[in-house]
This record gives C-alpha cells, structure tokens and sequence, in this order.
C-alpha cells in the first residue's frame, strides 16, 4: 500500500527564505511582498482583537477577570520599563508592549505550522533600525546635535572609526541575535524531522513513526522557551540602549 | 558534478563546521555567568529577580558571537553562496 505524500513525512531537506507571493517595481527597486507580510498581518489582528477583548467595558467596581488580566499585563510592563529605566521612561512602556508581544506572537505562529515572523531578517532589521532611530534621537535630545557628534570623538579623536563601528554593531548585533535563534532552530527542527523520517524508512515503514511526539520536545524548547527568552531580551536591550543614551538623572 | 564545484561544497561543509566551534565560547562564558547568578541569589535570595534579569541579558550579550558562528554556518550549508 502506497501512502499519500502527506503523511510520508520530510524525504528532503530544504531550507528557504520566506516565500514570494508578489514582487513590485518601484523606481528600479524590487519590493518583494513576501508570506511574512501577510503572517504580520495575522499577528498583528490577534493582537487587536485580544486588546479589544480585553479593554472593553472597562470599570473601576466590580473588576471583571477580563480586566485583571488586563491590568496584569499592564502592571508588569509597567514595572519592568519601571525598574530598567526609571520612572521618567513611562512614556515608553506601550512602545515596549508592543515590541514584545509582537515578537512572541510571532515567534509562537510557528506552533500553527506557519513560518514564524521572527525568522525573517527584514523584520528584525526593522525593529532594531527603529531601536537605533531611538536611541540617536535620545542622544541629540539630552546633549543636542553638536554633543552627538562630539560623542564620536569621545575620548580621543583617533577612535572616530571604532566609535562608528560600535554605534552601528548595536542594531546590527540584536537584529541578529534574535533572527539567528529564531532561525537557527527552525533549520534544527528541519533537520530533526528530515533525520527522524530517515530513520523511520531505514527500518522500513513508510510512515514515519518517530516523528510523532520526538520533535515536541525540541520545539518546546526552540518555540516556547527560545521565542520568549528572545523577545525579552530584544526589548530588554532596546530599554538599557536607550536608558544609557541619555545622561543619568540628577534632579529627582 | 564538476570537480572544482564538489570542491567548493566540501570546502563549504568544512567551513559550516569550523564556523560553529564559535559555540565553545559563548557555553563556557553562559556556563560560568549562570554560576555566578546562582552564586549571587544564594547569597542573596531577596535580590533574585533582578539577578536574573541581569544574567538573561548577560546571556544574551555573550551569545552573540555564537549566533553569528551559527548565521555563517547555515549560510555556508544552505545558501552556499560560493557556488
């Protein structure tokens, strides 16, 4: 009996960017409108209609578990950006938020059997290019745009070029950080799946019998713990960047 | 296949596993950061928290050398971009 090629399992292994459903010309430059885009999108509706779920009808008696969550989630981002960056930062906590669950959702897409968001360079090179926008803003807005400059010359002028390097090996540095986990255990799992069912024919079943339960683990680890852990260290970076771009408080 | 291309993959694999001896660093300085957190937090048990905040984006500072080992180990097995 022949089994469909559905269930015959991974028989090759191919690792591949994000697929491209369309490509644009722009003024000689090609876009690409890619699966990412369209997964952002899903994400990007879940996280919505969850905010809506749970802010509607907001009460101050008779709290509701709906709000409690809420106010749970609220509270400690609060008291994160709080303790990383003090109290003068508040205003940065729904930026935070967002980066955060933007990044866990879509690091846990990848549990739908979707390719994840984070695996994707484009994204995390847009996160951290605004990560750097922020953090130059912040510089020029504590010791203005002659203090910035002046800072490359910082301590002697002969670290002009390393001083650059540094300032550019930041964003660079965290984009890759989180692309890399994210991706790295995608190819894993693939590898994982391709070996198992390997195996499974090797000892002459069609149908791959270890593939079933053995990558759970795996995944527990690369899609749970890998895509949270990343998600709070990218926004954690993203706070102490910001934070130690400005002078310390002195007032207060 | 042609001679220089079989060349070039095996050079390729080759250097897709010497790139991942970058892992060695990172697990001994991880390793030896996670020691000295539990260090702290059993001298401390109170501060745990922030111990552990600390340590997690210490982790991660020092995993990146690691990662790009990794980056140019799957670019060289998978993207092959000498070929």
């Amino acid at each position: 009996m022949k089994l469909p090629a559905f269930l015959q399992g991974s028989s090759e292994l191919t690792v591949s960017g994000p697929k491209i459903i369309a490509s644009f010309d722009v003024f000689g430059i090609t876009i690409h409108f890619t699966e990412t885009i369209v997964l952002q999108w899903f994400v990007i509706a879940i996280l919505l209609l969850t905010a809506r779920f749970l802010t509607h009808k907001l009460t101050i008696h008779g709290v509701s578990k709906r709000q409690a969550i809420a106010e749970m989630l609220v509270d400690a981002i609060h008291n994160l950006v709080a303790d990383t960056m003090g109290k003068r930062w508040m205003f940065m906590a729904p930026y935070i938020a967002t980066i955060f669950s933007f990044s866990i959702l879509g690091s846990l897409i990848s549990l739908l059997g979707l390719r994840s968001v984070t695996s994707d360079f484009s994204v995390l090179a847009t996160w951290s290019a605004i990560t750097f926008v922020m953090i130059t803003a912040t510089k020029i807005r504590f010791t203005g745009v002659k203090g910035w400059l002046k800072g490359f010359l910082d301590p002697v002028p002969v670290m002009l070029p390393i001083n650059i390097l540094s300032e550019v090996a930041t964003p660079v540095s965290m984009a890759l950080r989180h692309f890399g986990n994210i991706a790295g255990g995608a190819v894993i799992t693939a590898l994982l799946y391709y070996g198992l069912t390997g195996l499974s024919h090797l000892i002459g079943l069609q149908f791959p019998i270890f593939t079933i339960g053995i990558p759970a683990v795996l995944s527990l680890y690369f899609d749970l713990f890998s895509g949270f852990m990343q998600a709070f260290i990218f926004c954690m970076l993203t706070m102490v960047f910001i934070s130690n771009a400005a002078p310390d408080e002195t007032d207060h | 296949m042609e001679m220089s291309e079989a060349i070039v993959l095996a050079g390729s694999a080759i250097g897709a596993g010497l790139a991942m001896i970058a892992g060695i660093g990172p697990g001994i300085g991880e390793g030896y950061a996670v020691g000295k957190a539990c260090e702290a937090i059993a001298r401390q048990p109170e501060a745990s928290g922030a111990v552990t905040r600390t340590m997690f984006v210490g982790c991660a500072v020092a995993e990146s050398t690691g990662i790009y080992g990794l980056i140019v180990a799957l670019l060289l097995m998978f993207l092959k971009p000498f070929t």
